[in-house]
């Protein structure tokens, strides 16, 4: 080891695969992975989220799963916790509109009324 | 980068590792790639969770949960359920890690660890103890970059002293002024010595130091080198701790590539390197003039001091000898700050203490605590109290150097002087709880058989002083003890502990002290009743059958070796007291519980 950045960056680089492990009380996007959201493609959207936010380095966000809430026409059913804000529940959510929650709702913090549980009640 | 949805921490320590954490991991591997979720969950092998009793323990993030007590083939029901579906498995799940609606407790809200704070164990547990990089994460080897680039030798060591640390390995020296000691003398040769010889019974701390967070010491051992003039250091660890061994190896070898061991550390023209020295579990090489002679290459054997390591150590050059645990808490020391550690713990002791709990305890395993928690605090809130609604009777604290602290002393503040106050000592952190059900006389000579076994034999009152002690030990819980017995084991011990050589013989005697101090009553029981109260003393007991219970189905004459028993079937059998060897199969096999015990 030749200096002390080379330390620091081997650190941040690292720590990024770390925070996991740490309590988590910010941001938690919670994909519905019962056998009705599989079977709608919620695998494929997982895989999305997970793909959009290495590449956009937001590793502070948890992404989790959760079993069937009843609502399986409605699947893949996606919900983003933000502490401070209410619960925004996505419904039908394919992996293009799940790279588009995370650029433009996790990164941009407006989230996508057109996708969102509540606007396709409204329709 | 890297992005990981889930991370699964399974503890690969020594508990868990005999317990089938190895075959559990292979498993989690299979299910994850079988599942096809491998470049989604990442499996990490971490260091000792602490919770020893509920192993093998694995924790799944970002939930949290908390998995006790699993077996391979639950496996894959959590890589199913948990990891594919999100469904957390509750009947796998530490039971106290959830709260009563059902939801999981973070790890700072279960009982066993709220009181806890852990300085030396902080990577224990979190990291992967065999990649340096996890260790660098966690601010790894700042402390070391720090000293080298920001203090001078003197700012290190005056850190050190002001921070008030002292020696984890039982003695209570104070590290600071060890380091300032071997500073002073101009040599051109220092030598940093680590004593990761651990052997006391029932004590496991420096092991899962070593094992969950090796680096820790590294770096350590490097800023004391700098700090007095050293060049090499060495790690004197047991042979049969072959898990730390293999992660100090992994781990030295890791922070050479990275050059953070080696030649112009950080450029700053310091070169510092370590290597491993393996004891083959001599008790008495953890005394440091024992352990260098050692490391030397010559028999074990302790010689007298002065002259003092500092001024004349290994090889006859300036030597720092620090226990593991000591080491463990130098880098946070560096990062925070004296004043930080100086605001943990109580007047004369500061910081934080790792014990290795053990005996009549609910939750067997390793707590770090911070200086003045009280015994029952340890015992009742973070050990969960004694198994079977037992009543407390003693805590042994300092392995067979060590003493007895009786329920009377339960809130005394635990701290060095407090413990030698009262007719213990710190030790290095081996607990030993004892219920109603232990004999005092028994665990004084279960202590001295080990010292005795372990003396080296190079000075006459150790070696024969003793021995002497434990004839009369034995003879006492054989029902041969005679009047003045305790009286003569008082004054050996008085003589031993004045004129032995080194720690292992003056500290030999203080369990037999100690337990005379407190359990006096117990002694003269056996000496004058003939009675072992705890009726643990095979001697001293004798066996019976009640004649009311007894329904004489003639089982325990059958089972008898000695064929003491004997009577007509459907009437009362008996005893016969002559022939009987205490082995207890009578009332192993009586049905009807008409054996009773005196």
């Amino acid at each position: 080891m030749r200096s002390i950045q080379e330390l620091e960056a081997i650190r941040e680089s690292t720590l990024e695969n770390m925070t996991l492990r740490k309590e988590h009380n910010g941001t938690r996007i919670v994909v519905g992975m019962a056998t009705c959201g599989i079977a709608a493609g919620a695998r494929g959207v997982l895989t999305a989220f997970m793909e959009e936010l290495a590449e956009r380095k937001l590793i502070h966000v948890a992404l989790t799963q959760m079993g069937c809430i009843g609502m399986c026409h409605l699947e893949p059913i996606v919900e983003v916790h933000q502490p401070g804000h209410e619960t925004v529940t996505y419904v039908k959510v394919t992996p293009d509109m799940a790279r588009r929650i995370v650029r433009e709702h996790i990164e941009g913090g407006s989230p996508i009324e057109e996708y969102t549980l509540s606007h396709y009640r409204a329709k | 980068m890297e992005y990981y949805r889930s991370q699964v921490l399974i503890c690969t320590g020594t508990g868990c590792s005999s317990s089938n954490s190895p075959a559990i991991i292979k498993r989690f591997e299979e299910c994850i790639r079988n599942a096809g979720l491998e470049n989604e969950i990442k499996v990490v092998r971490t260091g000792c969770f602490g919770l020893c009793e509920n192993g093998p323990i694995c924790i799944v993030y970002p939930e949290g949960a908390f998995y006790s007590h699993i077996k391979v083939d639950d496996v894959e029901r959590i890589v199913s359920e948990h990891l594919v579906k999100g469904r957390v498995v509750a009947d796998l799940l530490y039971k106290k890690s959830v709260t009563e609606d059902g939801k999981i407790r973070s790890l700072e809200e279960i009982d066993f660890y709220k009181k806890q704070k852990r300085v030396a164990l902080r990577n224990c547990g979190v990291i992967d103890p065999e990649n340096i990089n996890e260790y660098i994460a966690f601010d790894g080897y700042k402390a070391l970059a720090k000293a080298l680039t920001e203090m001078s030798r003197d700012d290190v060591i005056d850190v050190i002293l002001k921070s008030g640390l002292r020696g984890r390995g039982g003695a209570g020296f104070p590290t600071g002024l060890k380091w300032k000691f071997a500073k002073a003398p101009e040599s051109d040769v220092k030598y940093v010595c680590c004593n990761a010889d651990e052997g006391d019974p029932g004590a496991f701390m420096d092991r899962s130091v070593l094992e969950g967070d090796p680096h820790s010491v590294l770096e350590a051992m490097a800023i004391a080198g700098y700090a007095i003039g050293s060049q090499q250091g060495y790690i004197y660890v047991r042979a049969e701790y072959p898990i730390a061994v293999k992660r100090l190896r992994i781990a030295i070898d890791q922070a050479r590539e990275a050059g953070l061991l080696g030649k112009d550390i950080f450029g700053t023209g310091f070169n510092f390197d370590i290597d491993l020295r393996l004891g083959s579990g001599a008790f008495v090489c953890g005394e440091e003039t024992a352990l260098m002679t050692s490391i030397e290459g010559c028999r074990g054997e302790p010689r007298p001091r002065p002259p003092f390591p500092a001024i004349k150590g290994l090889f006859g050059k300036p030597t720092i000898l620090n226990n593991v645990e000591t080491l463990a808490n130098v880098c946070q020391i560096i990062l925070n700050g004296p004043e930080w550690f100086a605001s943990m713990g109580t007047e004369k002791s500061k910081g934080t203490k790792v014990f290795a709990l053990g005996g009549k305890i609910n939750n067997t395993g390793l707590v770090e605590i911070p200086m003045g928690t009280t015994l029952r605090e340890i015992i009742y809130d973070i050990g969960g109290g004694i198994p079977n609604g037992k009543k407390f009777k003693a805590a042994q604290t300092g392995g067979p150097s060590g003493g007895c602290i009786p329920a009377e002393h339960l809130d005394i503040p635990i701290d060095y002087d407090n413990l030698i106050a009262i007719g213990s000592m710190m030790g290095s952190g081996g607990m030993i709880v004892m219920d109603e059900d232990n004999c005092m006389v028994n665990i004084a000579k279960f202590f001295l058989e080990f010292t005795v076994d372990e003396s080296c034999g190079k000075c006459p009152p150790c070696r024969i002083g003793t021995r002497r002690m434990l004839e009369i030990l034995d003879r006492i819980t054989h029902g041969k003890g005679e009047d003045g017995d305790i009286e003569k084991l008082e004054k050996l011990a008085k003589n031993i502990k004045a004129s032995a050589l080194c720690g292992l013989g003056q500290t030999a005697p203080n369990p037999v002290l100690s337990t005379l101090r407190y359990f006096r009553d117990e002694y003269e029981a056996h000496i004058y009743e003939k009675r072992c109260p705890a009726g643990v003393c095979k001697a001293l007991l004798s066996y019976a059958i009640d004649p009311e219970k007894c329904r004489g189905c003639s089982l325990c004459a059958r089972n008898c070796p000695a064929g003491a028993i004997s009577g007509q079937v459907r009437s009362p059998f008996v005893i016969d007291n002559k022939k009987c060897i205490k082995c207890g199969a009578c009332e192993a096999s009586c049905k009807f519980g008409a054996i009773v015990k005196r």
